[in-house]
């Protein structure tokens, strides 16, 4: 073993000093092969930790098959738990764009945090690759150059349901949703596209969020003489309402359609049967039979322990998709935030639920179909089975002025 | 929103009478009231014992409502689950009176709500770790699984089994109170703890059996309400204020005032959701200002000092 001389040890704490003393400036010059940094901010814990776990999981999917490198440089997800409270999410992103400085942010699921933290990112130029919360003036009034949005507005899959209803189940419904900001976006824009296909709301209610007892209204739709339902509702609110739907027989004389969070792969498990001829409109269903989804499928359920993939994880799997292309394009460029937006802007691939394209006008996805699905009994259990489609589902977008 | 213009559209044959739409309602909130009662008993009982405000009671409907979940898988019998799950519960409370409240007992009030407030997030991870975040549900026996029409009302019969089982549930806990030895025991504990100890009454014993059957009487209510609602590991948090809610108009420590407390909430939520769509909230919280103007001690609790 070599003895520690003098001269060894002046040299080495020579090298440490120029080490910290160039510190900073040397980080400079690698940020562009440095690791992209990608900040996700999702429920991790919560009634809706569910739905960031699926989003995390199709990202991850993605990420995977790139071996975790896009043009060189080592993708790093810096994951952060927003539990669904506007104040925390708002501070996670502040985190990320200022402590981390994330290259590219997405997240959240819930709207109230997305309004909140808009103002942020718009300011700091960061971009946003919105990963589920619908709030539908993201692509409005409060749309922004540096916002895509990857996973719906509110407004995408229960507009094409209107006429739908109207035309093959009823022309009264009775429509209800949570008391908050997404369930009256989603049923609005139901109402204003069966209004006017000659349709009439005979009755509504906005039971609160997290309600457990659904009873009062399940008595009231009864007493309304509704041959149908159009409802919103996710999560235990959707486990509930459906279960409760049944229990009061409802289901004999009354047809229960919706948006198609209803009965998502996270809730229809524990929905049972309750949740068969439920019909729902929705850009997705793990039963597509294009070639990208069927791999999806089958890649998503080998690396998550059989797990069938939801709407969530497609939407984390487009995000992602879209982060490594728009990258690749730059060359691993990031700071050039423009060419960044301008390359997301055309970025264009085969995705799960079909050819997936930004709308240059809102930054907001094209869906490329809204599926009309039935709950049905089918290998593997109960699924989403499409049994209607409309195609080209575009945003209205009014009041956003993004230059197209 | 929609004074159900529908309606007068339906010829006069098909109107539903408005005295059956209330009693309709009525039964709604009876059910619910019931649930109510299951849940908040356990609580009230721990107060008037232990002098602790147990803010993880909500935990233990949770942790009752997953063995539940595991009984069913295991044996396909939710007869069984409705006994094995409580008991189950009932143990986690023993240990965790023994382990962590224990030596809380001669600390302020502040201390004992910091620790049951954590062990709400400890219990939701835990749930998380065992049973995993997603969302489970309890199918209700197959006997109970029509609706029956009581005059002239609908009604799943699963509601009617909850509410004649619930308030058999009260009867039993009142002849366990106030006729038995044991009931003895736990009021003397009840009205004056120091004095029952130096009665001879093993006071500890006491304490850590009355914690235990409060938690299982929580662990009850969560498998009795499994068949209506859903398990998921945030309803421990959620379930806490209705219940917190009852005991205090009801009268901290009452049993008696934990059944009229969760009749009347019942039947102030059911009735505001559906006469008063988006003020529910507020019907239950001006029932409770008001009980709390007249009868600052809750209805049947005892006069503040």
């Amino acid at each position: 073993m070599k003895a520690v001389t003098r001269r060894t040890f002046l040299g080495g704490a020579a090298a440490t000093a120029v080490g910290v003393a160039g510190g900073p400036w040397v980080l400079r010059a690698h940020a562009q092969s440095g690791p992209l940094k990608v900040g996700l901010v999702l429920p991790y814990t919560g009634a809706y930790a569910v739905l960031g776990e699926s989003i995390t999981q199709g990202m991850e999917l993605v990420f995977a098959r790139e071996n975790w490198t896009v043009a060189g440089r080592k993708i790093e997800m810096i994951k952060e738990d927003d539990e669904m409270k506007p104040p925390v999410g708002i501070r996670k992103t502040e985190k990320l764009i200022d402590s981390d400085k994330v290259d590219i942010l997405t997240g959240p699921v819930h709207s109230g945090i997305l309004l909140g933290m808009r103002d942020k990112v718009h300011a700091s130029k960061t971009i946003l690759i919105v990963s589920n919360a619908g709030a539908d003036d993201i692509s409005r009034a409060k749309c922004s150059k540096w916002i895509f949005r990857t996973s719906f507005s509110n407004w995408q899959p229960n507009w094409p349901m209107g006429p739908w209803v109207a035309k093959h189940v009823s022309k009264e419904v009775f429509v209800t949703a949570p008391n908050y900001q997404a369930g009256k976006d989603q049923l609005g824009a139901f109402k204003e596209s069966f209004l006017a296909s000659g349709g009439r709301v005979i009755g509504e209610d906005y039971p609160k969020l997290g309600e457990t007892d659904y009873a009062p209204y399940l008595t009231k739709i009864k007493q309304s003489g509704a041959k149908a339902v159009y409802a919103f509702f996710s999560g235990t609110d959707a486990v509930g309402f459906v279960r409760q739907f049944d229990e009061f027989g409802l289901k004999q004389s009354v047809k229960l359609t919706g948006a198609g969070f209803l009965v998502e792969p996270d809730v229809l498990p524990a929905q049972g049967k309750a949740a068969l001829g439920i019909i729902s409109g929705h850009f997705y269903t793990p039963l597509l039979d294009n070639p990208t989804n069927v791999r999806f499928v089958k890649d998503f359920r080998e690396k998550f322990g059989g797990k069938m993939p939801d709407g969530f994880a497609c939407q984390g799997y487009d995000t992602a998709e879209s982060i490594v292309r728009a990258v690749k394009a730059t060359n691993g460029n990031t700071q050039d935030k423009e060419k960044l937006v301008a390359v997301l802007e055309k970025t264009e691939f085969e995705s799960p639920r079909g050819q997936f394209r930004f709308d240059p006008k809102t930054h907001n996805v094209i869906q490329p179909y809204i599926y009309v699905r039935e709950v049905k009994e089918v290998a593997g259990g109960l699924n989403n089975v499409p049994i209607d489609k409309v195609a080209d589902v575009k945003d209205p977008g009014t009041g956003c002025t993004l230059p197209a | 929103m929609g004074r159900e213009p529908g309606r007068a559209r339906l010829p006069p044959s098909d109107r539903v009478p408005v005295v059956s739409d209330v009693f309709a309602q009525a039964l709604n909130g009876l059910a619910y009231g019931v649930l109510l009662f299951l849940l908040s008993v356990g609580l009230t009982l721990i107060f008037g014992m232990l002098d602790i405000v147990n803010l993880a009671h909500g935990s233990y409907y949770m942790l009752g409502a997953y063995a539940g979940v595991t009984v069913l898988m295991m044996t396909e019998s939710f007869w069984l689950a409705l006994v094995v799950a409580p008991v189950a519960v009932g143990v986690v409370g023993a240990v965790v009176e023994r382990l962590c409240l224990r030596p809380l007992y001669r600390r302020g009030p502040l201390d004992q709500v910091l620790l049951t407030f954590g062990l709400i997030y400890l219990f939701e991870d835990l749930v998380k770790w065992i049973w995993g975040g997603r969302i489970r549900s309890i199918p209700a026996p197959a006997l109970l699984t029509t609706s029956v029409n009581v005059l002239g009302a609908t009604v799943p019969s699963y509601r009617v089994f909850v509410i004649v089982f619930g308030l058999a549930v009260a009867v039993a806990l009142w002849l366990l109170v106030e006729k038995t030895r044991l009931g003895a025991v736990i009021r003397a504990g009840v009205f004056d703890s120091e004095m029952a100890a130096g009665m001879g009454i093993p006071i500890d014993r006491v304490f850590t059996g009355v914690f235990a059957f409060g938690a299982g009487l929580a662990g009850l209510s969560g498998v009795i309400a499994g068949p209506i609602q859903s398990a998921a590991p945030s309803i421990g948090a959620t379930i806490l204020i209705p219940a917190l809610i009852v005991v205090v108009v009801g009268g901290l420590g009452s049993l008696k005032g934990s059944l009229v407390g969760s009749l009347i909430i019942g039947q102030a939520e059911t009735f505001g959701k559906a006469w008063l769509p988006g003020a529910s909230m507020l019907m239950i919280y001006a029932v409770m200002a008001l009980i709390l103007m007249l009868r600052p001690q809750g209805l049947f609790g005892r006069p503040l000092k």
